[in-house]
């Protein structure tokens, strides 16, 4: 991974230039016009806050069960990432909402949710800086409940009638807008590769903490 | 002279609400600044973020640095 670490940042960062012309450059959608444009990077965020979400709830299982160090380093780095996702996608959200529904704020199920779920994941964050020794397994058990809750969110927009799109739009978009499609694929890549860079150095920093750890134990002794 | 403008004004003014056709462009909600300001929340939000971690690990080398000291002193 080190040896990738460079490369990556260089392709995340050229494609995270390349993203703002080509949302710029691509065609207004015909009722929302202009506001629609959130859409390519509110899509890619909740991308990226899947992934974390994925590799905290099998961090924290692999922790909880096998008692692993790594796994819990990538833990506490991906819920850390999950409340950052997590908080623009409801600011950008909320900034689309605005212009589309009229409102900064919509207590629909799926924004209630999503709320609900960034909430268990900052609890989680707040378990691990403030719940002392043995807090590590606490919050384990907080990223398995809150990875569990993540379908329940993203069916949520099927499931209740909510005035937010189902979950179909991006299919039909595939099928009626490719050119859409397509830009969405690539902001969404690189939220994803960003997601990977950043846990990458998230995990060397919780290994620097375990490190200092131990020193301090052996300076003791 | 001032009667006779307070009447004019009176009698301008509509009694109750009165529908429109046509919002006007003044009256819409502009797109520009709720796209701007959800693209630049984003790089402030990144730009924060890494310059916490970048703090973090600037204060854990530091600290590392002091006891790899200490360890050698105490040697």
């Amino acid at each position: 991974m080190k040896k990738l670490f460079v490369p990556l940042v260089v392709v995340v960062a050229a494609m995270f230039v390349a993203a703002p012309i080509a949302i710029a450059e691509a065609d207004y959608e015909s009722t929302m016009l202009l506001v629609q444009k959130i859409f390519y990077f509110h899509f890619a965020t909740w991308m990226a806050m899947t992934v974390a979400i994925a590799v905290c709830g099998i961090a924290s299982v692999i922790y909880l069960f096998k008692g692993s160090k790594i796994s819990d380093w990538c833990a506490v780095a991906s819920a850390e990432l999950v409340v950052v996702f997590g908080v623009f996608g409801l600011f950008s959200g909320s900034l689309w909402g605005r212009k589309a529904w009229g409102v900064w704020w919509q207590w629909d199920a799926r924004v209630t949710m999503a709320t609900m779920l960034v909430l268990i994941f900052l609890g989680y964050l707040m378990v691990r800086k403030y719940g002392g020794p043995g807090s590590e397994k606490l919050a384990a058990a907080m990223g398995i409940f809150g990875a569990a809750t993540s379908p329940f969110v993203y069916k949520s927009v099927d499931w209740w009638r909510t005035i937010h799109p189902q979950t179909t739009v991006m299919r039909t978009l595939g099928e009626k807008w490719p050119g859409a499609w397509l830009l969405v694929l690539f902001c969404s890549a690189a939220f994803v590769l960003l997601t990977v860079l950043l846990l990458t150095a998230r995990v060397r920093l919780e290994a620097m903490r375990s490190r200092l750890d131990e020193m301090y134990l052996a300076l003791e002794d | 002279m001032l009667a006779t403008v307070f009447f004019a004004l009176q009698q301008q003014i509509p009694e109750g609400f009165s529908p429109v056709t046509g919002v006007p462009v003044t009256e819409q909600i502009p797109a520009a600044p709720l796209v701007i300001a959800s693209y630049a929340f984003f790089l402030l939000l990144m730009v924060f973020y890494l310059w916490t971690k970048w703090r973090r690990i600037g204060k854990v080398e530091t600290e590392m640095r002091a006891l790899e000291r200490r360890q050698a002193e105490k040697r």
